[in-house]
């Protein structure tokens, strides 16, 4: 089928508005989705792409505009309206309930059932159908949910979704917690899929997913469909820019590399550090001023390693040396105080870095209380002035810094978990994923951050998902795989191909369909 | 819709600075303290005397004084079910080492406290450390109070009477027509505020409550703020405990389980969230105050028990349906 | 082979609670004077089938990540209907025994209505409703008094062929047809999704409301079973406060000697019946082994102590410390 030919549209939005308080997530947002398409929506976080996403899945209700499926205009009032009309969705914050087992998650919305007493005999066999047409067949039925690690949980979601035999699957950045064998897997399902009609909808930010699955693409920008086009018919930079709408070109500062100097010891080391079996004989040095990445798929290791170096590990063989000197680390509160000076900008900021309900003011001020309270007493003038200094630092736009910090954007409320930090001037700053769901503008600015951070000494390890953005800022960067470093690149070597074939642990001669 | 909401915004505009800033919770607890006092008014024109005020006043800190200490655990999300029972320990340690002379009488008070601090503790290391849910700790070290109390009186009502110094602290006027009861109350609140507002371990609270796993991150000793919550609140029902004793001339068995459910609803009804993070102190006084009132109007008009009990759980419905809601799910 | 490995995961926090009272009783009965025989075992099956059923009570809103400190209550106030109404001749008293559970699920329901559609929180709703309840009580029994069908009453708290007491066997069937029916109906099921992640039950479409409501519902019509019970025991009715109070405490402990977990989502009504009658073991156990009555409030608070440090010794062997956090 060429692209001339497409299908009339399955689902159709029209005038689409959706407002959060003075927030426009979504305005006059059109999209049609044609089956037997693999129909990419991008777009920068903010830009209205889940919002579109869970008006379709009837988890909110638009202000204005209609939704059609075929010819009928509908009106979803719940998920499971949606769900009647075979729309099945899969989002990033996973839907399954941890306490029950597999099967009875996949069967969730629609179990079969006698005289409302569920049939765990026909719940199991369609749940094992499920499975096999989503590639997991390793999974067992009978499996607590919460007993499974992430990429696997993930799995299940597309089964659960598989299982109501929709007539539109909906992906919600769903391959992110995913191994590299189980997003082949899912690429191939989603291609038979495809093939058998269904209409597909797909949200990543990784451009060499789009490009490999999608017929049509969708740019959202500002809650608005700023362009439609087939697949392959626009650049890359063309894409980015009507993402962002301004020049896609020196996105990093320069890297002036400090001069080492001989014989001191790096700020932050690692010896053979395991722990569990999810991380084995990682060994790495971060020296002073140096910006050390960690890269690789996700789920290897990258996080744990973060969290192990910060204290919140235990069980841990192997050794950590600050300033050449081994330390044991057992909670955060050591890792943050003098003379180890860590900080860790955790993985979640709506979870791990902020209290969303408390103040501005109460949230930068959080890791610094010791520093702000001689004697336990807040010293309110020394609280304000370390606050001002942070808010300028960073140019945090607030309404006021008594506003709860759930108000702000999600790349000023990432500014105040790294303020919250800074406050505590550290030497060793550990970055788990940072700039995630964070918008370009923001982006730009934490870069700049870092650079300036390591040029006035301290060594930084950052994780990151994003392959521009360890080119761009590290001056090494480690490949995990399975909990192991398998390869270190320097300066130069740091390339998209590199880090790609390192990821999947590949000689990078012979390279997989993956890039 | 925003229309309603921006009228709503110019009101509270006008409003002078402090009310603005308070929370609408404690504001309606205090509209229903008055509406309960132009209710009694109505029945009977005692209601508004300032004798009888101050008696509810006095007889509202004995709970005042042990719903402090629940409030900052609450506020850390957790509950604290011991109070029965520590209080009761604290009254009769404090009435039985008062009995050992003049050293005695002195240090009366403290070892009561200190009998609180100590349980308090037990269940504090339950909680932080052990990561046992607060309402079967509490349940337990409960049970083990009364038990340590049964042992020690014989299953019979103690005989050791309160300390002198004790019976003035509950029932004596430093200033006189002002209890110093009242006073008490007064300064532990004022330690409150303060504690809550100004201090490190204030702001740990609130943070813990909110979200332990970000605290945690953060770098703040969670365990040790929560166990020190504990023990503070185990401290302050002790005292609460002595206070009574002190009020009654003695310990008795069984005298704290009238203050349970109360001091719960008192800072429940005066807008702190069960669930944690979010709350005012000033609440917390608001709701030990509706809550003596409406005991005690509910008595004055000589309601039998059976009524009374109806009333105050119905009351305490309406009040919470009025402001105590969670958000609707969509 | 491995379905059985995940059958025992899923039933762990009811084995556990088996497993505790097995243990308790078994050392009971060894130094028990009269040793294992049937006359000792009907003691203890009637002594703790109350705060099974209390327990049961609790576990079906527990299960809801909720909880109901009214049960206590709705114990004490279906005890004193009981014993105005389940009186006279076979008609009459099977209505009455009919009224008696009705409005027990009546006050369970209320406590649902309050906690689901006036979106309160449980544990403030159900101490204000356990208020009203009791005063209810004190209204129809200012004093104790009333009486009972007593043909009924001595046949369910006898023994059925001379050796197996009533009391169990209709325990047993409150299991059969009222707990496993729920566990295994879609209404059950939402009912505990709801305790494990209720966002995520709403987003799957699960019936909630009708899930928690349905706990409440039943949960109170257990405790109603638990009054009339209490009736068929002491033939009287009474509106005794520190009686409903222990109930619905302890009720909360049996719970989680059950295997019942706090948090919600996971557990069985069943694992509540275990952990109501190891805590009530513990002060027969102690009877048997002699001790002064005046120290088994003590060490029973101690047993119980250490019976939930136990169930939690497996949080502290976690190896990522951010797991103590939900």
């Amino acid at each position: 089928m060429t692209a001339a030919e497409t299908p009339p549209p399955l689902i159709r939005m029209e005038g689409i508005s959706k407002r959060y308080g003075g927030v426009r997530a979504l305005e006059n947002a059109h999209v049609e989705v044609a089956p037997g398409r693999i129909h990419a929506i991008l777009g920068e976080n903010g830009a209205g792409k889940s919002t579109l996403i869970k008006i379709i899945a009837g988890v909110v209700a638009p202000d204005e505009g209609r939704m059609l499926i075929g010819d009928r205009e509908v009106t979803f009032r719940s998920p499971a309206e949606a769900a009647a009309e075979g729309i099945a969705c899969v989002f990033q914050e996973l839907s399954l309930i941890p306490d029950l087992s597999v099967a009875d998650n996949i069967v969730i919305s629609n179990p079969p059932h006698r005289f409302g007493m569920i049939d765990r005999r026909a719940q199991r066999a369609l749940a094992e159908e499920a499975l096999a047409r989503a590639g997991a067949e390793d999974i067992h039925p009978r499996a607590a949910v919460k007993d499974l690690p992430l990429s696997r949980r993930q799995m299940v979601e597309i089964a659960k979704a598989l299982a109501s035999k929709p007539r539109a699957l909906i992906l919600d950045e769903a391959t992110s917690a995913l191994t590299a064998g189980d997003v082949a897997k899912v690429f191939a399902v989603l291609k038979r899929l495809r093939q058998e009609g269904l209409a597909l909808v797909y949200i990543s930010h990784r451009m060499h997913e789009i490009v490999e699955l999608a017929d049509t693409c969708t740019v959202f920008r500002n809650g608005r469909n700023v362009a439609t086009f087939p697949a392959g018919s626009r650049s890359n930079s063309e894409i980015v820019q009507m993402m962002i709408g301004r020049e896609y070109s020196n996105v990093f500062p320069a890297r002036h590399r400090r001069p080492v100097e001989a014989g001191k010891a790096p700020v932050l080391e690692c010896r053979n550090l395991g722990w569990s079996d999810r991380l084995r004989d990682i060994s790495l040095s971060v020296g002073e001023g140096e910006v050390v990445g960690l890269g690789g798929l996700e789920g290897q290791g990258q996080r744990l390693l973060l969290l192990a170096l910060f204290g919140v590990l235990r069980g841990m063989s192997g050794s950590v040396l600050v300033d050449g000197r081994p330390v044991t680390i057992n909670t955060p509160t050591q890792a943050r105080k003098p003379p180890l000076s860590m900080a860790l900008i955790p993985e979640d900021r709506k979870t791990e870095g902020l209290m969303l309900p408390m103040t501005v003011r109460e949230n930068l001020s959080f890791a610094a209380l010791d520093q702000v309270a001689g004697g336990g007493i807040i010293d309110r003038k020394k609280e304000q002035q370390l606050i001002d200094d942070m808010v300028r630092l960073l140019e945090i736009k607030t309404a006021g810094l008594d506003a709860p910090v759930g108000a702000l954007s999600g790349g000023n409320q990432q500014k105040v978990v790294i303020a919250k930090w800074l406050m505590r001037k550290p030497r060793i700053i550990l970055l788990n994923d940072p700039t995630r769901g964070i918008d370009v503008g923001t982006k730009q600015e934490l870069y700049q951050l870092l650079r300036r951070l390591a040029e006035a000494g301290a060594g930084i390890v950052f994780y990151s998902t994003d392959y521009d953005e360890l080119i761009g800022c590290c001056d090494r960067v480690l490949v995990l795989y399975d909990g192991r470093v398998v390869r270190e690149l320097k300066d130069g070597e740091i390339s998209e191909r590199a880090l790609i074939a390192s990821a999947l642990n590949v000689d990078e001669g012979q390279e997989g369909t993956a890039a | 819709m925003s229309e309603t909401s921006e009228s709503r915004v110019s009101i509270r505009a006008r409003l002078p600075g402090f009310l603005r800033r308070a929370d609408p919770a404690v504001i309606t607890a205090f509209g229903c303290i008055l509406l309960l006092l132009l209710l009694g008014s109505l029945y009977s024109s005692n209601f508004l005397s300032p004798d009888y005020l101050l008696q509810q006043l006095k007889v509202a800190s004995f709970l005042g004084v042990v719903a402090a200490g629940m409030m900052v655990v609450i506020l850390l999300g957790h509950i604290d079910l011991s109070i029965p029972w520590v209080m009761t320990t604290g009254a009769m340690m404090a009435c039985a080492v008062a009995g050992f002379g003049n050293m005695g009488a002195v240090v009366a008070i403290p070892v009561g406290v200190l009998c609180g601090v100590a349980f308090g503790l037990l269940n504090g290391v339950g909680v932080a450390y052990l990561r046992i849910p607060s309402m079967i700790v509490t349940l337990a070290s409960n049970v083990v109070a009364q038990g340590l109390m049964v042992v020690y009186t014989g299953g019979f009502s103690p005989q050791d009477s309160a300390p002198p110094g004790v019976r003035w602290l509950a029932t004596g006027a430093v200033v006189p027509g002002l209890p110093n009861a009242i006073l008490v109350w007064f300064a532990v609140s004022l330690a409150m505020v303060f504690l809550l507002t100004r201090t490190a371990f204030g702001r740990a609270v609130y943070g813990i409550g909110n979200s332990e796993r970000a605290a945690f991150l953060s770098g703040v000793g969670t365990r040790r703020v929560v166990m020190t919550a504990f023990a503070f609140s185990g401290a302050l029902s002790a005292f609460g405990g002595v206070l009574l004793a002190g009020y009654a001339s003695k310990a008795a068995q069984a005298m704290g389980d009238p203050y349970l459910l109360p001091s719960i609803a008192a800072v429940v009804l005066g807008g702190t969230s069960i669930l944690g993070g979010r709350g005012s102190y000033y609440g917390t006084v608001a709701g030990v105050i509706l809550i003596t009132l409406l005991q005690s109007i509910l008595s004055v008009m000589q309601m039998p028990e059976a009524g009374r009990q109806i009333v105050y759980g119905i009351v305490i419905i309406v009040m919470l349906l009025l402001y105590g809601r969670a958000p609707p799910n969509r | 082979m491995s379905e059985w490995r995940y059958w025992l995961n899923e039933q762990r926090g009811t084995l556990t609670g088996l497993a505790l009272f097995v243990v308790m009783f078994a050392v009971y009965a060894a130094n028990h004077p009269a040793g294992f025989t049937a006359n000792v075992v009907h003691t203890a099956a009637n002594k703790g089938v109350l705060l099974a059923f209390v327990a049961m009570a609790q576990a079906l809103v527990v299960i809801t990540a909720g909880i109901d400190l009214s049960v206590g209550m709705i114990f004490v106030l279906t005890n004193c209907i009981a014993s105005w109404i389940v009186v006279g001749a076979a008609v009459p008293t099977a209505l009455g025994v009919a009224a008696v559970l009705m409005v027990g699920a009546l006050c369970g329901a209320i406590n649902g209505l309050l906690v689901i559609y006036g979106r309160l929180q449980p544990i403030v709703a159900t101490i204000a409703t356990g208020a009203v309840y009791f005063g209810l009580a004190l209204l129809l029994r200012p004093f104790p008094g009333g009486s009972v069908n007593e043909t009924l009453a001595d046949a369910l708290t006898g023994r059925l062929f001379g050796v197996v007491p009533s009391s169990l066997v209709a325990l047993t069937a409150v299991v059969l047809f009222v707990w496993l029916p729920f566990k295994k109906s879609i209404v059950g099921r939402a009912a505990f999704a709801a305790g494990s992640s209720e966002q995520a039950a709403f987003m799957s479409g699960m019936p909630i409301r009708r899930g928690k409501f349905a706990a409440y519902l039943l949960g109170g019509l257990l405790a109603g079973m638990g009054g009339l019970f209490l009736t068929f025991f002491t033939y009287t009715g009474e509106a005794a406060y520190a009686s409903g109070n222990a109930y619905t405490l302890w009720s909360i402990a049996a719970v989680v000697l059950g295997g019942v977990s706090l948090y919600g989502g996971r557990g069985s009504a069943v694992g509540a019946i275990f952990g109501a009658f190891a805590a009530r073991t513990t002060g027969d156990m102690l009877f048997a082994f002699d001790v002064d009555p005046l120290w088994q409030p003590l060490l029973q608070g101690i047993v119980l102590m250490i019976a939930v440090s136990i169930g939690s010794l497996a949080l502290l062997r976690v190896r990522n410390r951010l797991d103590w956090f939900q």
